[in-house]
């Protein structure tokens, strides 16, 4: 009780110590938070250089430990990086596959995200923002394991079941992922649409033109750089995707023919083989190259969205 | 054709479109509850799981999941919310700003896995703590600080400047005003950012993979000493976590009762993701209505 009522009578007095600092307590607390609010963002750019360096030195290994040529990794077709027999490194398939099911997801997120914005926005914007918002975060809320799980019991099974494959697929793979970028493709569609100021549209609707006319010759082309950096973050996202592409690509290792055909990506083939590898060995190096890929690409992906949003300034 | 027609047709896509949505998230809930909570029973959730037999549980997982939580928890709200803090108030525009920013955006824009890889390679190999609850925490830190980071800087810039000029003017000091004024005004965005965050992390597998690792000792809740291999409070044990069980016995598992585990695993780990989503609205609304005075 004795403390409680101190600690009441020192925040009274607190106002009044404040300004006639005599002992320099004041100047004390103010440089302590200081230091640890600088220190804390300091912390930020220091865990992302790390992050940059460790990575890349270790992805490098492989070029200059193992003598592994770099562009026959990028370009090899064939990927047999231990067992009996020549070594060969080619990582061409996955690179490939990491590319397609990023494409393949936008071109099934992105007319399905920015339409779902559009309904937000411009048809029903009270009640549609009521509903669709919760089940934007709710959506985004679901492990990725989980939309692995039900693409590896519905969807693989579903497709078995109409095509020759094994269901295992890329457009397994594209449906799965597509589902999960959905959310961050929807939302921020609807934060531009949102910005958008709504004299242009009053303008439009002025002029006797339809909503649809509106959205098509307005809102649209207004808003396009932020659709377009809503697109990117999303395939961003699809790019590095793990595990729930691991669980329904079908991991194969040659190239794939056709949409139900079995592939593999950059981090399925991390996932699959990281554990399984020696630490230290060519084929476990190999590895640590195909993250630094997945590290640059993220670097390139936030380029592309700087790019894309300084044309919006001008 | 008609521009009415025209108009007509396309609101139509539109609003299939959020159909579309909404139905998806209607199907992936039912779906999962529909088949999981059939497979929810005490003793799935306080049996040690098997690796080779039916009848495995979930407990060591579902422990293992709200420590590895707690543990991010405890690092990354502090970095966040301090460095939120820099960016709202005591940043200059600038090339360090700059670079700060670009930082956060870097780190909310790197793949999971290779947040684990960089976990593996420093935490788990450099530093030597192997895989562990403290690697897989450090690795889910680095992924959770650029969302605290937005979160905190995001509500410290919502708070009304006539707050802090008010506070300012009666000869408080900086930090004392962002203390006792802007944190506390801005407690409920950053406290439902926080929980928001903890369903993210709750559910994170990829990233859990090559720190915490892919097995678990079967622990023993009698032990509480720290330092016991199969104590549950062992921060150097490796730690299997939910959602890298469900990962991990789709495409490993040998038992036969693989879908029955993954669906009731899943379908624990939805709903305390939901319980997260629902509960950050429900505090949020909350705080919000007893500060601002309205119902």
């Amino acid at each position: 009780m004795s403390n409680s009522s101190q600690t009441t009578a020192s925040k009274a007095a607190q106002p009044h110590r404040l300004i006639k600092s005599k002992n320099g307590s004041v100047k004390r607390n103010e440089l302590r938070g200081k230091i640890l609010v600088y220190f804390c963002a300091i912390l930020i750019i220091v865990a992302t250089l790390a992050i940059t360096l460790f990575l890349t030195l270790k992805g490098l290994q492989s070029f200059v430990l193992n003598d592994v040529n770099v562009i026959k990794f990028i370009t090899g077709m064939v990927w047999s990086p231990s067992g009996e027999g020549d070594f060969t490194y080619g990582a061409f398939p996955f690179i490939f596959g990491s590319f397609a099911i990023t494409f393949l997801a936008a071109l099934f997120a992105a007319p399905l995200g920015i339409g779902s914005a559009i309904f937000m926005t411009e048809i029903a914007k009270k009640w549609g923002q009521k509903v669709l918002q919760p089940v934007i975060e709710i959506l985004v809320g679901i492990p990725s394991v989980v939309y692995g799980l039900i693409g590896l019991t519905v969807i693989v099974p579903i497709i078995r079941n109409h095509s020759s494959g094994v269901g295992f697929s890329l457009l397994a793979g594209m449906i799965v992922v597509g589902v999960m970028i959905l959310p961050t493709v929807t939302s921020i569609s609807a934060d531009a649409l949102k910005s958008i100021p709504s004299d242009i549209k009053d303008a439009s609707y002025g002029l006797g033109a339809t909503r649809w006319q509106t959205i098509y010759k307005v809102i649209l082309p207004a808003a396009l750089p932020s659709l377009a950096t809503a697109v990117v973050l999303g395939m961003a996202r699809a790019f590095g995707e793990a595990l729930a592409v691991q669980m329904v690509i079908g991991n194969s290792k040659a190239m794939p023919e056709g949409i139900t055909d079995q592939a593999a990506t950059l981090t399925s083939i991390i996932t699959l083989s990281m554990g399984h590898t020696t630490y230290g060995s060519v084929h476990n190096n190999l590895l640590w190259s195909l993250g630094l890929i997945l590290l640059v690409m993220s670097y390139v992906f936030i380029i592309i969205i700087r790019l894309i949003s300084s044309r919006r300034k001008v | 054709m008609n521009r009415r027609v025209t108009n007509n047709i396309a609101t139509s896509v539109f609003v299939l479109c959020a159909v579309i949505m909404v139905a998806t998230l209607i199907y992936l809930l039912g779906y999962i509850l529909t088949n999981g909570l059939a497979e929810i029973n005490w003793s799935f959730l306080s049996s040690n799981s098997s690796s080779f037999q039916a009848g495995g549980g979930i407990k060591n997982q579902l422990w293992n999941s709200f420590y590895i939580l707690v543990m991010t928890m405890i690092f990354s709200v502090p970095l966040g919310v301090l460095g939120g803090i820099y960016l709202a108030e005591y940043s200059k525009p600038g090339k360090i700003t700059n670079i700060i920013r670009t930082s956060v955006e870097v780190l909310s824009s790197l793949p999971s896995i290779v947040v684990g890889m960089f976990g593996l390679l420093v935490f788990v190999q450099y530093v030597g703590l192997g895989y562990s609850i403290i690697a897989g925490a450090l690795a889910l830190t680095v992924f959770n600080l650029p969302v605290i980071v937005r979160v905190t800087e995001d509500s410290i810039r919502s708070v009304p400047l006539r707050q802090k000029n008010a506070s300012l003017a009666l000869g408080i000091t900086h930090w004392h005003t962002v203390k006792t004024v802007l944190v506390p005004a801005a407690f409920p965005g950053i406290l439902t950012g926080v929980i928001l965050s903890a369903g993210r992390v709750f559910g994170e597998a990829a990233a859990l993979l090559f720190t915490a690792g892919l097995s678990s000792p079967n622990l023993n809740f009698n032990s509480w000493n720290p330092f016991n291999t199969t104590s549950p409070l062992n921060p150097f044990r490796s730690a299997e976590t939910l959602s890298v069980h469900i990962w991990k016995v789709n495409s490993q598992g040998i038992m036969p009762d693989v879908l029955e585990i993954a669906n009731g695993s899943a379908a624990v780990l939805i709903i305390f993701v939901l319980i997260f989503n629902l509960s950050a609205r429900i505090i949020g609304g909350l705080i919000f209505s007893k500060i601002s005075g309205k119902k």
